[in-house]
């Protein structure tokens, strides 16, 4: 049987990880960190997490890493990469931090077509404060905020993210939504995202579908089945801007 | 160290030319800016001189994003600044708090504009409560007040050696007047007046191996426990304290027999040190003290001075409610001298005000 292992790019005193059983994020962080392996660039990145749940990632890597306040891990990681080019940088956050009270740092990041890659995890919900409504919600959705479910009259549609940011950028980005019930491809998507970045072309941007029991109140395979029947039925998985050839679905 | 100066010069210039020159003679690396008035000539200025010296600029989306843009660019090892003014000052609060929390050595410029709210454009001393204790945090910040262009220029250079030594973030605090009028200048390189620059250097993209040559850095500015953040405050507020002797600036005039001393900052303390001498030309035996820093505060020298004047009475005189008059009685508390003032939020003071105002109170 094979053993095991973690990314070497992990940072083994800080695993196991802090993430609750069940969450999309530890998938996320290994896809990212087998990535990084793979693309041998440990030593030049720079890891940056917003708050909320991917806050609990601050020192997840052996790679150099910042945090920020909620939402605005996008303009402290284009601080760095304007000063500092010849640094990769990645930013994670989540669907609140990133299409809530950082959507005008991610909107004109993208317009700016800042050389970064964003990784935001879309779980629908704001996990760390405790289950609130996010821009990401479900129509019908039941959160803490919307206890009888999200009303689209009252509180609008959720957030595309990556249709939004598809227009916003020149043909030298890439967007992409993955979900971490595809891993393969989204490791695709990671290392397109990074070397998009590394070649200088422009922004990068990886929308993630993941879970929260937790929050969802959901059991394994009530959990499995949200994310593949529910989540992948409202937000279309797949390449939406790549320069690196035809998109894929 | 780049030259950018050449041979000392004296000039002719307004104050936001001033800050931006003073920003590139320190060896600014890179400034994010957003457009509020009236600073914005910095951000002109700075844009035209930039490429001659290989400096970077971006304009960002807002003030938040201009703060945090700061904090990351010092974060990797550059100098970097921003500059900003009334509701743009509000919103940076955030980024300088994490700043505060995590001792970045920032430079901020700020130019007061009138309050509350988008109040006026120009001119005010309403920014000095904001400056000095905005955010969530302890005030752990330098802030130095400054009354002319020559200041502006100077405090600039030092205040980018103070940010990269001590690592607390350093605030320029000027006015609209300041920004918008010219007076005489003389521009330097600091090497040329023998000071040495404080070299920047990083906090992340450290270089070599990680887990061969080195552990990864991991910033921080959240944590788990209470007891974790009550050390690290108690930590920056002992290293703050230690450093506040170093660091304090203040000017004194005439304070010794005297009857009344004029406390003023900033511009103002232009119009307080004429009044003063007006006043003593009259036979009136008035004194005036100025605090450069506003953070840390010259509390000691001024209770010294207070008690070598036997001074009565201590006029505080200031364009705004009471913001600098609360900073002084909180430092001074237990002196009872007592404190007149002249608040004047958001117009100018001049001479005649401070001289009518002191012979109506003595």
């Amino acid at each position: 049987m094979a053993t095991p292992t973690v990314p070497k790019s992990w940072y083994l005193p800080t695993k196991p990880h802090k993430f609750c059983p069940g969450c999309g994020h530890g998938i996320v962080l290994k896809a990212l960190g087998e990535v990084i392996d793979e693309m041998g660039i440990q030593d030049q990145t720079i890891f940056g997490c917003d708050i909320g749940c991917s806050l609990l990632s601050w020192n997840f890597f052996a790679c150099d890493s910042t945090q920020t306040h909620h939402g605005r891990t996008t303009p402290v990681m284009t601080g760095i990469k304007r000063a500092r080019p010849e640094l990769l940088c990645i930013g994670y956050m989540g669907d609140g931090g990133g299409y809530s009270i950082g959507s005008q740092h991610l909107l004109n990041a993208a317009v700016r077509n800042e050389k970064l890659t964003l990784v935001l995890v879309n779980n629908t919900n704001y996990g760390m404060t405790g289950g609130q409504m996010a821009p990401t919600t479900l129509p019908g959705q039941k959160t803490e905020t919307s206890p009888f479910g999200r009303n689209p009259e009252q509180t609008g549609y959720p957030t595309m993210g990556p249709e939004f940011i598809a227009q916003l950028t020149p043909d030298s980005a890439y967007v992409a939504r993955g979900t971490v019930s595809k891993y393969k491809q989204l490791k695709k998507y990671l290392r397109s995202a990074l070397r998009n970045q590394m070649e200088g072309n422009g922004f990068s941007f990886v929308e993630v579908l993941s879970t929260c029991p937790t929050n969802w109140r959901t059991n394994a395979s009530q959990t499995w089945n949200f994310l593949e029947d529910e989540m992948e039925k409202y937000f279309p998985v797949g390449e939406l801007k790549t320069p690196f050839g035809k998109g894929e679905k | 160290m780049q030259r950018v100066i050449g041979e000392s010069k004296r000039s002719f210039v307004t104050g936001n030319e001033a800050a931006a020159w003073a920003c590139m003679a320190a060896g600014a690396d890179i400034m994010f800016g957003y457009p509020i008035t009236p600073q914005n000539e910095i951000m002109h200025y700075w844009t035209r001189i930039a490429p001659q010296f290989e400096r970077e600029f971006l304009q960002t989306e807002d003030e938040l994003s201009a703060g945090f843009t700061v904090c990351g660019a010092v974060q990797s090892g550059k100098k970097a600044f921003t500059a900003t003014a009334g509701p743009g000052n509000v919103l940076m609060q955030e980024p300088f708090g994490m700043a505060e929390a995590m001792r970045l050595p920032i430079v901020g410029i700020i130019q007061q504009r009138g309050g509350p709210s988008s109040g006026t454009v120009i001119y005010s001393q309403q920014e000095v409560t904001l400056t000095t204790f905005g955010g969530n945090g302890e005030g752990h910040r330098i802030v130095y007040s400054t009354a002319t262009h020559q200041e502006i220029y100077d405090y600039i250079v030092k205040g980018f050696n103070v940010a990269w030594k001590h690592r607390f973030p350093v605030f320029i605090l000027g006015d609209g007047y300041q920004a918008k009028m010219r007076e005489p200048l003389e521009m330097y390189d600091p090497q040329d007046k023998g000071i040495e620059m404080v070299e920047p250097y990083p906090l992340l993209g450290l270089g070599g191996k990680i887990g061969t040559d080195r552990e990864p850095s991991h910033l921080c500015n959240i944590y788990s426990l209470e007891e974790e953040l009550y050390e690290v405050v108690l930590k920056f507020a002992a290293e703050y304290e230690a450093l506040a002797p170093q660091i304090i600036e203040y000017e004194e005039r005439e304070c010794d027999q005297s009857d009344i001393i004029i406390l003023a900052h900033g511009v103002v303390s232009r119009a307080a040190d004429d009044a003063v001498k007006a006043l003593r030309a009259q036979g009136i035996k008035a004194g005036y003290f100025r605090p450069i820093t506003l953070r840390p505060f010259p509390q000691q020298q001024l209770r010294d001075a207070i008690a070598r004047s036997g001074a009565k009475k201590m006029l505080i005189a200031e364009s705004a409610y009471g913001q600098f008059d609360r900073l002084v009685k909180q430092e001074i508390y237990g002196e009872t001298i007592s404190i007149e003032n002249l608040f004047m939020p958001g117009v100018g003071i001049i001479e005649n005000d401070i001289i009518n105002k002191v012979k109506s109170i003595l």
